[in-house]
C-alpha cells in the first residue's frame, strides 16, 4: 500500500523525521518497500494564468497563448487541446527543470515560445494523463506548484502482511504509529451528516452471512460534472489513485482515509430497492471495466429488484454507474465477511483495491461513519440533498469479538524475556485492547478492526512486536549437543557426489519439470505427471528421469564451445504408478567429448562406454559392490551393442550406456554421449566391513588365453570360473581382449589371469593344474571356449 | 728400479685421469693390478730378487700399488658422481607443465551451500529430513494454518496438478511430515527444493530451501533469535555482521518475524542489490503455530517450538557474489568451475 507522509501526519505527527518513521514501520512489521519523494523540485515552476489563446498561424495542433507569471505576460507555444483562456496552468518557465527535460527558450514552427505549460505526467505526478494539468481557478498566480501542491512529500512504499488487514489505511496506520510512539490520534472530524430528504431506499440481507451489515444512503440532485478538489485529487494520486470523478474520488477518499470501501450507485438506474443475495448460477452481469461477467451459484451480488448491479466487494456494474448526467447517487458502505470474500475475485481472475481490503477483515463497526465522511465530502463537492441513513444489520452474523485469555507466565515462556504487567497493560491498551485482569493474567478483547487476534500467541506476538524484536536479547540455550550416529552401512549421497567430483565431473542442478518432447525421447514408453498451470510448456511435466535435465545442460555447453562435458545430478523423479506417485531419489550422470582435456601428454581422444562404466564402478565400489550386475539390455533410449541394465540383487536399478544414435540428433546434438541413471537408495547400501583372515602361504597367479564367439561376454566367462566352488581360487580377472582378423569365425581372444593360494599349505603344481583343467573343461562346456595354443 | 717405478705409476696415473667412463677405468685396474698386470706382474717376480733387496723392493712395489689403488678408488667416485651429475641432468622435466590425470571437478553451488548449513546445524544436534517435492494441499498448506482461500495462498503461486496435488511451495510441509511420526524433543533440518509459478530477472520457478525446526520443553523466541543470529555471523563469516529482526507474518508461526542482514554488497549504505536500504531479507521465521500442534497432536503447554527457513540462492548469491540467480540452474560449465 502507498500512503503520504503528509497525509498520515495529518493523522498522528510523533517527533521524529522520514527516516526514523520509515524504519520505525518497518520495525513493527509494516515493512516499508520504498520511499519515494512526491515529486522533484520543480524550480521555476509556477501557478500561470492564460490571458489569451489564439491559433498557431502554421500548425494547426498548436495553441499560441499568451500566459502570465504574475508579473509579466509571455508567449507560449501549447499543444494541448484543453488549454483555454482563464486557465490557470502549471508553467514551466524558461530555465525550469522537469523530470528528464530542461525548458529553454525555443522557436516552435517559427514562433517563439518562452516555456511550456505541464500536464501531471510531465510533472511526474501521474502515470498518465489527459491534456494539460488544470489547476483550480482561485490558485494564486506566480506561486511555486511545488509549495502549492505541497509536493514537499514523501511516498512511503507498504509491503503488508495479509494478516495486517487494518492497516489498509491512513487510519490504520496511524493508530500503529500512535501506538508505537505513545502519541496521540489526531482525530479528523467525522461528522453527521443528518438527512435533508426523506427519500429512502429498502435493504434487504439475504445472504448474512456473507453480508450481515449495509448501509445504504440517497443524495439528490447532485452536479456530477463538478470537479474534485485538488488537495483529494492529490491525496489519491499520492495513494497511487487515479481521480476520475467526484463520487468515485470521494468514495476512493474515504477508503484510502478510514479502510472503508464504498460503492456509489446512479439512483436512477435503481429499481424497487436493494438485496444483498447469492447469484444464480449464470446470471448476467456487465462490469465497470466492461467484461461481461457470468455469475456463479456462490457468487455475492448487489441487486435491485430486477437484477444483479454489482458484484460484492469486488466491482460494480457498468449500468448503474454514476455518469457525468447521473443527478441522484446510491451510496453504498458494507461489510462482507473475510472468509466469504477470501480467494472469491482471484478465482474470477480479478483484483481489486475493495476485494484485497474485504478478504483481509473491514472493521464492521466503520459502516456508519464512513458513509457520513463520504456524504459530507460530497456534499461540499457536488452539492444535493442527502437522505437519511438504511442501516440494515443481521447482529446474528456480525463477527464476533473474541476474548482471548492471556497468560503472564506464557509470554515469558514464548518470547523468552521478562516483561512487566504494566508494561504489557500499556502496550495492549495502547493498541485499543480491552483488559480485564484476573488470576493467571488477563481476557483480552481486541478491537472490531484487528482480524488479527483469535488466540493468545496473537496477543503475546503483540507485546514482542512493541517492545521490538531488537530488543528481545538472543539465547541459546534450547540448543543443546547430543552425541551423532553414524551408520557405517549407510552411505551419504555426499561421499558418492565426492566421488565423481573426484573424477571430474561437475554437478548440475536442473529443474524437476521438463519439456514433453524431451522426456518422451528420452524416457519413451513412461507415463507423466502433467502439471496443470505451467510456466512454459517446455517445463510442463515432471521428469521421469534425470536424463531429460542432463541433456539440456549438454546442449547448453556444447552451444557454447565446451569440448568435454563431464555432468552429473542427483534428484527426485517422478512416477505415476496405479494408486499413487512413485517420488524417487536418482543419480545420473552424463559425459560427452573428449576424455581429458587437451593436454601436453594426451592425445585427445573421445570418451567411450568404459569411461563412463568405469565412474559407475568407483561409485559402486563404494557401496555393496559384491551385488551389482551389469546385463545386456534392451532399453530403447540406449545403443543396443552398448548399453546394459544395472541389476542389484536381482533387481534393475538403473541402466548406462550410448545414447541411441537415432536418439542423439533428434536432441540436436551430433556426438556420441554416454549416460548413467539409477535409482539413489540402492546404492546407498553398504556393507560393514569384515575381517577376514589372510593366508601365510604363497598365491600362485596362472594365466589362461581362451577364444570364445565374440558375443560372448566376458563376465560370463568369469562368472563360470567362479561357480566351479574351489576354495584355492581366489581371483579371476581379465587382462586381455582381442577381436583380429586373424581369429576366424567372429571369434575373439580372452586372457584370464587366475590367483590361487591355499591357507594350509604351499601350492604345488598339480593343484593348480588340477583347477585349470577342471574351469578350461567347463568353459569349453558352457561358452565354447577354446584354450589358445601359443 | 725406483724409476721404473715412478714411470710406471706415472702412465697408470695418466691413465687413470683418463678414463672417463667405469669400463674404461676397470680396464686400467686390469692392466696394473689384475692378474696379468704390471704391478702383479712385479710382485711376482720379486722372488727372482736377492733376498737383501726383495724386502725393500716389494715395499716399494706394495706403495705404488696402494698409489694407483687409491687412485683408482678416487677416479671410480669421481666418475660415478658424474654419472649421477649426467643422470639428474638427463631426467630433469619442466616442473611448470600441468600433471597428468583426471581434474577435479566440483560440487553445485546449491549443494555448498546446503551442505554448510547443514553442518552448522548437525552440530547443534539437528538431524537432516527430507519430504516429497509433489505435496498435498493438506501438508503444504492446511496443516500448516493456510486453509483454502486464505490471503497467504496468493502470494505462493502453486503449480498444480489438478487433481488436489500441486508442488511444494515451501520447505514447510517436511515440518509436517516430521511430527506426523516423530515425538518431541525434534531438531530437524530440511533441505530441498520448492517450486513456485514466477518467472522473471529475480525468480525462477524453482529453487532451494532449508527448513528448520525445534521443538522441546522450553523453547523461546529468544532462543530462535540467539541462533539464527548466531548461524547468519558464522554463515558469512562476519563477526561483526548486522543482523535485524523485524515482525512479519506466517499463518504457521506465531509471533513471526523476517530477519535482515547489513546489506554485504554496500556494507550498509545502500545499494542496487539492497533496493538502497542497506538491508537485505535471508530468512523467515517464528514460534511454530498452536494450529500446527493441533494438526499434528501434540501437546503446546508442554511443548514450545521454532521453526525457520533459508532462501539458500539467496544466501549462495550473497556468500559467492552471484549477480543473477537464473546462473543456478544454467549449469554452464564456466560458472560451475568457479566453484572448484
Amino acid at each position: 500500500m502507498k500512503i503520504s507522509e503528509n497525509w498520515l501526519r495529518e493523522w498522528v505527527d510523533p517527533p521524529i523525521d522520514s527516516k526514523s518513521l520509515v524504519e520505525q514501520l518497518t520495525m513493527a512489521g509494516l515493512e516499508v518497500e520504498t520511499v519515494e519523494p512526491a515529486s522533484s523540485k520543480l524550480e521555476k515552476v509556477i501557478v500561470g494564468e492564460v490571458l489569451a489563446v489564439e491559433p498557431h498561424p502554421d500548425a494547426d495542433k498548436l495553441s499560441l497563448c499568451q500566459v502570465s507569471d504574475g508579473a509579466i505576460t509571455l508567449q507560449v507555444i501549447c499543444g494541448a487541446g484543453n488549454v483555454r483562456q482563464g486557465l490557470k496552468v502549471v508553467f514551466a518557465q524558461v530555465g525550469a527543470t522537469l523530470p528528464g527535460l530542461k525548458i529553454k527558450k525555443a522557436k516552435i514552427r517559427g514562433v517563439e515560445s518562452h516555456g511550456m505549460l505541464c500536464s501531471a505526467s510531465e510533472l511526474e505526478i501521474a502515470e498518465t494523463s489527459n491534456g494539460i494539468f488544470e489547476l483550480p481557478a482561485d490558485a494564486p498566480t506566480g506561486t511555486c506548484i511545488y509549495d502549492y501542491l505541497a509536493l514537499n512529500d514523501n511516498l512511503i512504499e507498504i509491503d503488508l502482511t495479509p494478516n495486517r488487514g487494518d492497516c489498509l489505511s491512513v487510519a490504520g496506520i496511524a493508530r500503529e504509529v500512535s501506538a508505537i510512539n505513545s502519541v496521540e490520534l489526531n482525530q479528523i472530524p467525522c461528522k453527521t451528516i443528518k438527512e435533508t430528504i426523506k427519500d429512502d431506499f429498502a435493504v434487504d440481507l439475504l445472504a448474512t452471512e456473507a453480508c450481515p451489515h449495509y448501509v445504504g444512503r440517497i443524495i439528490k440532485n447532485i452536479d456530477a460534472t463538478a470537479q474534485t478538489p485538488l488537495w483529494i485529487q492529490e491525496k489519491l494520486r499520492r495513494s497511487g489513485l487515479r481521480p476520475i470523478s467526484p463520487v468515485v474520488d470521494v468514495t476512493n477518499f474515504v477508503m484510502m482515509e478510514l479502510g472503508q470501501p464504498m460503492h456509489g450507485f446512479d439512483f436512477d438506474k435503481l429499481e424497487g430497492g436493494i438485496r444483498v443475495r447469492w447469484a444464480r448460477a449464470g446470471e448476467k452481469l456487465t462490469l465497470l471495466d466492461q467484461t461481461d461477467f457470468v455469475c456463479r451459484s456462490d457468487s455475492l451480488v448487489i441487486a435491485d429488484h430486477r437484477k444483479a448491479v454489482a458484484l460484492a466487494g469486488i466491482m460494480g456494474g457498468l449500468d448503474s454507474s454514476v455518469q457525468a448526467e447521473t443527478r441522484n447517487v446510491f451510496l453504498e458502505a458494507a461489510f462482507f465477511a473475510p472468509l466469504e470474500m477470501a480467494g472469491k475475485a482471484r478465482s474470477y481472475g480479478m483484483h481489486t483495491d475493495s476485494s484485497h481490503r474485504f478478504e483481509r477483515g473491514v472493521d464492521p463497526d466503520l459502516q456508519v461513519k464512513a458513509m457520513h465522511r463520504a456524504t459530507e465530502l460530497l456534499l461540499d463537492i457536488v452539492g444535493g440533498e442527502a437522505g437519511p441513513l438504511t442501516d440494515a444489520v443481521f447482529p446474528g452474523s456480525m463477527p464476533a469479538r473474541p476474548s482471548v485469555n492471556l497468560r503472564y507466565a506464557r509470554i515469558k515462556r514464548l518470547l523468552g524475556i521478562e516483561i512487566s504487567k504494566g508494561e504489557v497493560e500499556k502496550i495492549l491498551e495502547s493498541l485499543n485492547m480491552l483488559l480485564e485482569e484476573q488470576e493467571q493474567g488477563w481476557i483480552v478483547v481486541p478491537p472490531s478492526y484487528r482480524f488479527d487476534i483469535n488466540i493468545e500467541a496473537d496477543l503475546i506476538e503483540e507485546v514482542g512486536r512493541l517492545v521490538g524484536y531488537n530488543n528481545i536479547p538472543g539465547s541459546k540455550e534450547a540448543a543443546h549437543a547430543s552425541m551423532e550416529s553414524f551408520s557405517e552401512t549407510r552411505l551419504e549421497v555426499n561421499e558418492i557426489r565426492a566421488v565423481l567430483v573426484t573424477q571430474g565431473y561437475y554437478e548440475a542442478v536442473t529443474y524437476s519439470f521438463v519439456s514433453p518432447e524431451i522426456q518422451a525421447i528420452l524416457d519413451p514408453q513412461q507415463k507423466v505427471l502433467a502439471l496443470s498451470n505451467p510456466i512454459s510448456a517446455d517445463m510442463s511435466v515432471m521428469r521421469s528421469r534425470l536424463l531429460p535435465g542432463l541433456v539440456q545442460a549438454l546442449q547448453h555447453n556444447i552451444n557454447r564451445q565446451q569440448q568435454r562435458v563431464r555432468l552429473f545430478e542427483t534428484g527426485l523423479c517422478f512416477i505415476p504408478k496405479s494408486g499413487g506417485l512413485l517420488q524417487t531419489r536418482h543419480i545420473a550422470a552424463l559425459i560427452s567429448g573428449s576424455r581429458e582435456n587437451e593436454g601436453w601428454h594426451s592425445r585427445s581422444e573421445a570418451v567411450d562406454f568404459y569411461d563412463i562404466k568405469g565412474s559407475l564402478e568407483s561409485i559402486l565400489k563404494l557401496s555393496d559392490r559384491q551385488n551389482y550386475d551389469f546385463v545386456p539390455t534392451t532399453n530403447p533410449v540406449l545403443h543396443p551393442g552398448q548399453g546394459a541394465d544395472v541389476i542389484y540383487k536381482n533387481e534393475k536399478i538403473g541402466f548406462i550406456g550410448a545414447l541411441h544414435p537415432t536418439i542423439v540428433p533428434k536432441l540436436d546434438l551430433t556426438q556420441p554421449v554416454f549416460v548413467f541413471e539409477l535409482e539413489l537408495a540402492p546404492i546407498l547400501e553398504s556393507k560393514l566391513p569384515k575381517f577376514v583372515e589372510m593366508s601365510k602361504f604363497p598365491s600362485i597367479r596362472r594365466d589362461i588365453a581362451l577364444t570364445v564367439d565374440a558375443d560372448v561376454n566376458v563376465q560370463l566367462l568369469i562368472n563360470c570360473i567362479y561357480s566351479i566352488k574351489n576354495e584355492i581360487l581366489k581371483e579371476v580377472f581379465v587382462f586381455d581382449v582381442y577381436t583380429g582378423k586373424e581369429l576366424r569365425n567372429n571369434r575373439k581372444s580372452v586372457a584370464l589371469g587366475l590367483i590361487l593360494q591355499d591357507f594350509s599349505r604351499t601350492l604345488v603344481d598339480e593343484d593348480v593344474d588340477k583347477l585349470v583343467s577342471k574351469i578350461l573343461k567347463q568353459l569349453k562346456k558352457q561358452y565354447n571356449a577354446i584354450l589358445r595354443e601359443n | 728400479m725406483s724409476q721404473e717405478l715412478d714411470n710406471l705409476l706415472e702412465n697408470a696415473s695418466k691413465a687413470i685421469s683418463q678414463s672417463v667412463d667405469l669400463a674404461s677405468l676397470d680396464s686400467v685396474r686390469v692392466a696394473y693390478l689384475g692378474k696379468k698386470g704390471e704391478i702383479t706382474a712385479r710382485l711376482k717376480n720379486l722372488g727372482q730378487i736377492s733376498a737383501e733387496l726383495r724386502p725393500a723392493a716389494g715395499q716399494s712395489i706394495n706403495q705404488i700399488k696402494l698409489k694407483i689403488q687409491g687412485l683408482l678408488e678416487a677416479r671410480k667416485s669421481f666418475i660415478n658422481d658424474q654419472l649421477i651429475t649426467d643422470k639428474l641432468s638427463s631426467e630433469t622435466v619442466d616442473i611448470t607443465l600441468p600433471g597428468r590425470g583426471l581434474k577435479s571437478g566440483a560440487l553445485h553451488p546449491v549443494t555448498l551451500t546446503m551442505n554448510r548449513i547443514q553442518k552448522m546445524f548437525a552440530k547443534l544436534g539437528f538431524d537432516t529430513a527430507e519430504g516429497p517435492e509433489v505435496e498435498d494441499d493438506f501438508h503444504n498448506f492446511e496443516a500448516l494454518n493456510i486453509p483454502a482461500h486464505h490471503p497467504a495462498r496468493a502470494m505462493h503461486d502453486t503449480f498444480y496438478f489438478g487433481d488436489g496435488r500441486l508442488l511444494r511451495t515451501h520447505t514447510s510441509p517436511v515440518q509436517i511430515r516430521v511430527l506426523e511420526h516423530q515425538a518431541p524433543p525434534v531438531r530437524i533440518i530440511a533441505p530441498g527444493k520448492v517450486f513456485r509459478c514466477d518467472s522473471d530477472i529475480t525468480h525462477t520457478p524453482m529453487f532451494h530451501q532449508v527448513e528448520g525446526l525445534l521443538i522441546d520443553v522450553n523453547v523461546s523466541f529468544a532462543d530462535l533469535k540467539g541462533t539464527l543470529e548466531e548461524f547468519l555471523k558464522l554463515f558469512f563469516e562476519q563477526d561483526d555482521l548486522k543482523t535485524r529482526f523485524r515482525p512479519s507474518y506466517f499463518p504457521f508461526t506465531e509471533p513471526s518475524m523476517e530477519a535482515d542482514i547489513g546489506c554485504v554488497m554496500c556494507a550498509g549504505s545502500g545499494c542496487r542489490v539492497c533496493g538502497q536500504s542497506g538491508w537485505i531479507e535471508v530468512l523467515g521465521c517464528g514460534m511454530v503455530h498452536p494450529e500446527v500442534f493441533r494438526h499434528t497432536g501434540i501437546d503446546n503447554d508442554k511443548f514450545t517450538g521454532y521453526a525457520f527457513g533459508l532462501g539458500i540462492e539467496r544466501l549462495a548469491m550473497m556468500r559467492y557474489g552471484v549477480n543473477d540467480l537464473r546462473l543456478f540452474f544454467e549449469n554452464d560449465l564456466r560458472f560451475l568451475q568457479q566453484f572448484s
